[in-house]
């Protein structure tokens, strides 16, 4: 992760605050001011909290077990590799590439349809679920394996969201 | 001790008195509606039974003291629309090792007029409340159907490909006087239908219905003396991936399926050439692709073809879903009962789209969002 996204998140509140971000089919949340969110809030527990806390700082943090080398997800704090609890918490890239996805018709709280709810793998392997921001929610704009990166979105107090956008120059 | 292929047999089998739409019907009713369907089907009363499974959201000691059974055994197992094949490979082992003699599956949903049903969002501290719930996930149109585009890229498979399997699965229910949607459709209709999840539309995914069904199973030399053709228990498999679609391992092959499926087989000790029918649980048009490629019937990317030029269709050599699937017949939120009853009526001779000679039927299930999976080879006669 480049120094300086603290910078960048405030970029992007601004551009997506415009009102007319859904007219070009920008990802569709009403604002990037946690009051607004009505989506679904999580809630860590003992062995996530600091994924969390590490997306409050603005950080994509993963897991890695020792043993293998190889980095997993969601958290825990023993490699699903191995059953090792020999594992450690390292800040991941916040590169990856679109996975796979599907564009939603119906409204949900929090969200204005049409909208991507995607699967993205980060450079290190694992994969997660997110929304692909910064584009239009159309197959033409979402290619399979074009290159992402992590931005973060604060919800509330406790949880900030890792979402993606496409990569400059991506595609 | 292993299980002896054919030691177990199928004695009862039946659905609810009605399927569809049944507001008459709470929740716990359609699983006794069925139940009693199913034991007079078998010639059977609730003292004979002392087994008893069903999903552990209605929890058997809720059914059993519903239907007056004492049970010596129960299975309370629960992942999703393929747990009555668990359940039935369970019982089938229960009853080979003398757990209990007679064993009773049922099911019974409330999956559209909603009576009795209780909705159960992700707690926001699980897993899938976390990593999946924020991001707009509704149902499982939003999160089953997400490896599909990953899948048609690896393979090549379009979306009329998949608007396919919706339109040979009408063909199917155009013969099922008991199927919900029995008008014939065109690849061209399914692609003009309302876009659910792109790339998924409205008659590529499953329908939301009431119903219910049941099973009952005991050992083949039992089975003698009951006035139903047996559908022995020949194989069995069973796995579980990840809750989350996001961590399934492959979005083009399921591992459940090909662990599932691989166990079945070894069990069975059959060939694919031999199995005459074939249930693959079709929440989506996509399921029964990755069913016919990780079940092995095809090679990887193969499957769409297959069903394309008309294999699996009224007359062709590998009838699949005939009784019109979950796309079709039925789907009550958990279809995999419903797969299981056409396999046994298959079996027994009693299909309404009865195909010719079928010796030996297969059926597959998935437990939600490719979570879950269970494989059941039924055949009409003992090895």
């Amino acid at each position: 992760m480049e120094p300086g996204l603290a910078g960048e998140i405030a970029e992007i509140n601004v551009t997506y605050s415009m009102p007319e971000r859904n007219a070009v089919g920008l990802h569709p949340f009403s604002d990037w001011d946690e009051v607004d969110w009505a989506g679904s809030r999580p809630k860590a527990t003992p062995e996530t909290r600091h994924f969390w806390e590490g997306c409050r700082e603005g950080r994509l943090l993963l897991q890695r077990c020792r043993e293998t080398g190889r980095a997993y997800f969601p958290p825990r704090p023993f490699s699903p590799y191995t059953g090792s609890r020999d594992v450690e918490v390292f800040e991941a890239e916040g590169t990856g590439f679109l996975y796979s996805y599907v564009i939603h018709q119906r409204p949900v709280p929090g969200f204005v349809p049409p909208y991507a709810i995607a699967v993205v793998e980060l450079t290190e392997g694992p994969r997660l679920m997110t929304n692909i921001v910064g584009c239009p929610q159309t197959p033409e704009a979402l290619v399979l394996d074009m290159a992402v990166e992590v931005v973060f979105r604060r919800i509330s107090e406790e949880i900030t969201l890792p979402l993606f956008r496409p990569q400059e120059g991506a595609r | 001790m292993s299980y002896v292929p054919g030691s177990v047999a199928v004695v009862g089998a039946a659905e609810s008195t009605r399927i569809g739409v049944v507001p008459e019907m709470s929740q716990i009713m359609l699983h006794a509606d069925a139940a009693l369907n199913a034991m007079e089907d078998a010639g059977l009363r609730p003292g004979d039974i002392d087994g008893l499974a069903c999903v552990g959201m209605m929890m058997p000691q809720q059914i059993a003291h519903y239907l007056g059974i004492t049970p010596r055994w129960v299975d309370g197992t629960w992942v999703g629309g393929c747990s009555f094949l668990l359940h039935v490979r369970h019982a089938a082992a229960a009853i080979a090792a003398g757990y209990a003699k007679t064993i009773l599956i049922t099911h019974g949903e409330s999956g559209r007029s909603r009576i009795n049903a209780v909705p159960r969002p992700p707690e926001p501290e699980s897993l899938a409340g976390q990593f999946e719930s924020p991001f707009g996930v509704l149902g499982p149109a939003t999160q089953f159907t997400i490896p599909a585009l990953r899948y048609m890229k690896a393979t090549g498979t379009t979306e009329e490909h998949l608007a396919m399997v919706a339109v040979v699965q009408r063909e199917w229910a155009a013969l099922n006087p008991r199927a919900m949607f029995r008008d014939p459709v065109t690849v061209d209709e399914v692609l003009a239908s309302r876009m659910v999840a792109y790339p998924f539309r409205l008659l590529m995914c499953c329908l939301v219905t009431d119903g219910g069904g049941a099973l009952i199973l005991t050992s083949a030399e039992r089975a003698k003396d009951l006035p139903k053709p047996p559908a022995y228990i020949l194989g069995s498999g069973e796995s579980v991936e990840a809750t989350m679609v996001s961590q399934m391992e492959d979005f083009t092959s399921s591992r459940a399926f090909r662990v599932s499926g691989r166990a079945a087989f070894e069990m069975a000790g059959i060939r694919h050439d031999e199995v005459d029918h074939l249930m693959i649980y079709d929440a989506f048009a996509h399921v029964p692709l990755y069913g016919l490629e990780d079940l092995g019937f095809c090679e990887p990317g193969e499957a769409k073809d297959l069903i394309w030029n008309g294999n699996t269709r009224p007359g062709g050599k590998l009838p699949l879903n005939t009784n019109g699937g979950g796309l079709s017949y039925t789907h009550t939120g958990l279809y995999g009962m419903f797969a299981l009853q056409e396999s046994v009526r298959q079996i027994r001779g009693t299909a309404p789209a009865q195909v010719k000679d079928a010796r030996i039927s297969l059926t597959h299930g998935v437990g939600g969002m490719f979570s879950a999976s269970g494989t059941i080879v039924f055949g009409k006669e003992q090895p």
